[in-house]
């Protein structure tokens, strides 16, 4: 809970990891540049203050806590891990240890897991097991996962659509897809989002949530989005704009609330990629800059509902009554009819 | 080495390396030079005559390597089309996708031997896409800035803004550029808002049509900006190497960049250059 001039909000943060790349848990090369990204990532976007010494960002199970509840304003966060087996000996995303953590403190924490459709019939028994043992809500997918000669899939892959209708069967509901840079064939755009357009248009009754709001393709997941009712956006990677690029910030911000409204955004921090702490202090005092006047001003209820409320709703974490709100209109732009949906090559 | 001949190597690097400016991020509709993207050009003599030998770098090891397959080859042809280059050696340094990339251009391998099964075909409709999304973005630029310099001008109204009505700026020369890349007309009557095809939109299109072209311009500019931030973290001092990018410029760019101006004004108020 974060509390400024009067006003409370519940926080969830929808994307947090608990990984370890520690050099003894690099399996190659690809390891090390793995986590060096992230770190770059982390270097480039945060204040300084907030800067991790690279030691403790290779592995901080002992912060974790501390960073999301006591400093962070965190009310409930949730696991998303990536594998990523070709690169680390357990994995990137530390399962056990999450899951304990999780565990332990289940008002706090949410565990979802993640699969592979490359896995083919024992990877649907493996989910099946994963989503009794985690009691699974939602899973968190990697597309440019590397998987011996294949580094990457799509969503509309036909054994993909085998995994979703399990997930669909088990009540896992809501499905975090994360783009990277590789996927097959390469002769196409890795960050394209199209494919969630024909999941989501297939599975209704599931929600689709892109991580990083489809940055570096905002364009078409707004697009996307705005159509199916059930894609979501996430935060993740977009917030911590605000500090440099509080421009860029506003204009994702305002584009998102124009495509998709309200209430299908959600916060993270997408930790330990940054922490929430300095995330949430900011995006309460944040504004649209006033000479971007194509943008209306953000308002409390939004910023409520972004950090938290729209998260909660989609997980059925419990939000003290005081600190509730209902739902916006649907947004102006759709969703649309069908065949009005092409404006070819805008 | 003589003198002489240092001095005529310097000269043939600058030769080659403003060569390179035809390489193009496809993604971020910039050239590799103004990028920072060059780490090292090199012209050295061998037996057989000159040798140039060409150093790449990214924003991270991770990013996509069909762009990267596409500027280092674009890389290669352009010093190889050079008269007096008799060896060319491009080279991709620190991607997770390295030695695929180096091994291929040095046995001028095409994309498709390069990467074999991830390959279908080619990446001309990749390049597409993004010629495409250049002009989108060029367009957008050119429109807000009529509408901003005129707050009570209705949106529909832009879809009948032709070529001769937009003033003789940096964004109007942009767009040209980004017309001419995918054939359409640059006649003074021609229609600003039009898809890769040309065509025009009806009034009660045009709103949306210029939203989305938004959309598509924040996320270049946006990109091409951390991606600038990324290299220059990845690459302490690549900001040397760095040319300023106006669009979507931000206060906290002067802290690394001299040569930015921060009186630069954002587009929302350039009113002046509409309304003199």
């Amino acid at each position: 809970m974060y509390t400024k001039h009067g006003e409370s909000y519940f926080i969830v943060d929808a994307h947090i990891a608990l990984w370890d790349a520690r050099p003894e848990n690099q399996r190659n090369i690809h390891g090390k540049q793995f986590i060096d990204c992230f770190y770059d990532y982390h270097r480039n976007l945060s204040p300084e203050s907030e800067v991790w010494p690279y030691e403790e960002y290779l592995y901080y199970g002992e912060r974790l806590m501390k960073d999301l509840f006591e400093d962070g304003y965190v009310d409930h966060a949730i696991f998303q891990p990536a594998l990523l087996g070709e690169f680390y000996h357990t994995g990137f995303g530390q399962t056990d240890e999450a899951f304990a953590l999780a565990q332990q403190h289940p008002d706090k924490l949410t565990y979802n897991h993640c699969f592979d459709p490359r896995n083919g019939e024992m990877g649907l028994e493996q989910l099946r097991a994963d989503a009794e043992r985690f009691g699974l809500k939602g899973v968190k997918l990697y597309t440019a996962e590397w998987h011996g000669e294949s580094r990457g899939w799509k969503l509309d892959d036909p054994w993909a659509y085998r995994y979703f209708e399990l997930c669909r069967e088990l009540g896992i509901r809501n499905i975090h897809i994360h783009k990277g840079p590789t996927i097959r064939p390469l002769d196409r755009d890795a960050f394209d989002v199209s494919d969630v357009d024909h999941v989501a248009t297939d599975f209704t009754d599931l929600n689709f949530v892109i991580e990083h709001v489809g940055l570096p393709r905002l364009d078409d997941f707004c697009w996307i989005a705005t159509q199916e009712p059930n894609v979501h956006g996430g935060l993740a990677v977009a917030m911590p704009f605000m500090h440099t690029r509080p421009r860029y910030f506003a204009q994702i911000i305002g584009e998102l609330l124009y495509w998709i409204g309200e209430d299908r955004i959600q916060f993270s921090s997408d930790y330990a990629i940054w922490t929430p702490k300095w995330l949430v202090e900011r995006f309460v005092d944040f504004q649209i800059p006033e000479d971007l006047t194509e943008y209306a001003p953000l308002t409390v209820a939004q910023k409520k509902k972004i950090l938290g409320l729209n998260a909660a709703k989609m997980y059925d974490i419990p939000v003290p009554p005081e600190l509730q709100l209902p739902d916006a209109d649907e947004a102006e732009t759709g969703p649309r009819e069908p065949g009005q949906a092409d404006l070819a090559g805008v | 080495m003589t003198v002489a001949g240092l001095a005529r190597d310097r000269q043939l690097e600058k030769e080659a390396y403003n060569a390179l400016a035809v390489v193009v991020d496809p993604e971020l509709d910039e050239p590799v030079t103004d990028l920072g993207f060059v780490r090292s050009l090199t012209v050295h003599v061998e037996e057989s005559g000159l040798g140039v030998e060409v150093h790449l770098r990214l924003p991270t090891s991770f990013c996509s390597p069909n762009f990267a397959w596409l500027m280092c080859s674009d890389a290669k042809d352009a010093i190889t089309a050079l008269p007096w280059a008799h060896r060319v050696v491009v080279a991709l340094d620190d991607h997770h996708d390295s030695d695929l990339v180096n091994a291929g251009l040095a046995a001028d391998a095409d994309y498709k031997q390069t990467f074999r099964h991830e390959a279908e075909k080619d990446l001309e409709e990749l390049r597409t896409t993004f010629r495409r999304k250049a002009h989108t973005a060029a367009m957008e630029r050119c429109l807000t800035a009529l509408l901003r310099a005129d707050p009570g001008r209705p949106v529909e109204s832009v879809g009948r803004v032709t070529l001769a009505d937009l003033p003789a700026d940096r964004h109007t020369a942009a767009l040209l550029r980004r017309r001419a890349a995918l054939g359409l007309p640059a006649g003074p009557q021609s229609l600003v808002l039009v898809d890769h095809t040309g065509r025009g939109y009806p009034p009660d299109r045009v709103p949306m049509t210029l939203r989305r072209a938004r959309a598509t311009r924040i996320s270049i500019d946006g990109n091409a900006h951390f991606c600038r931030g990324l290299l220059r973290t990845r690459y302490p001092g690549s900001e040397a190497d760095q040319a300023q990018r106006p669009e979507g410029a931000e206060p906290a760019d002067v802290s690394y960049d001299p040569g930015y101006d921060p009186t630069f004004i954002p587009l929302s108020t350039l009113r002046k250059e509409h309304h003199p």
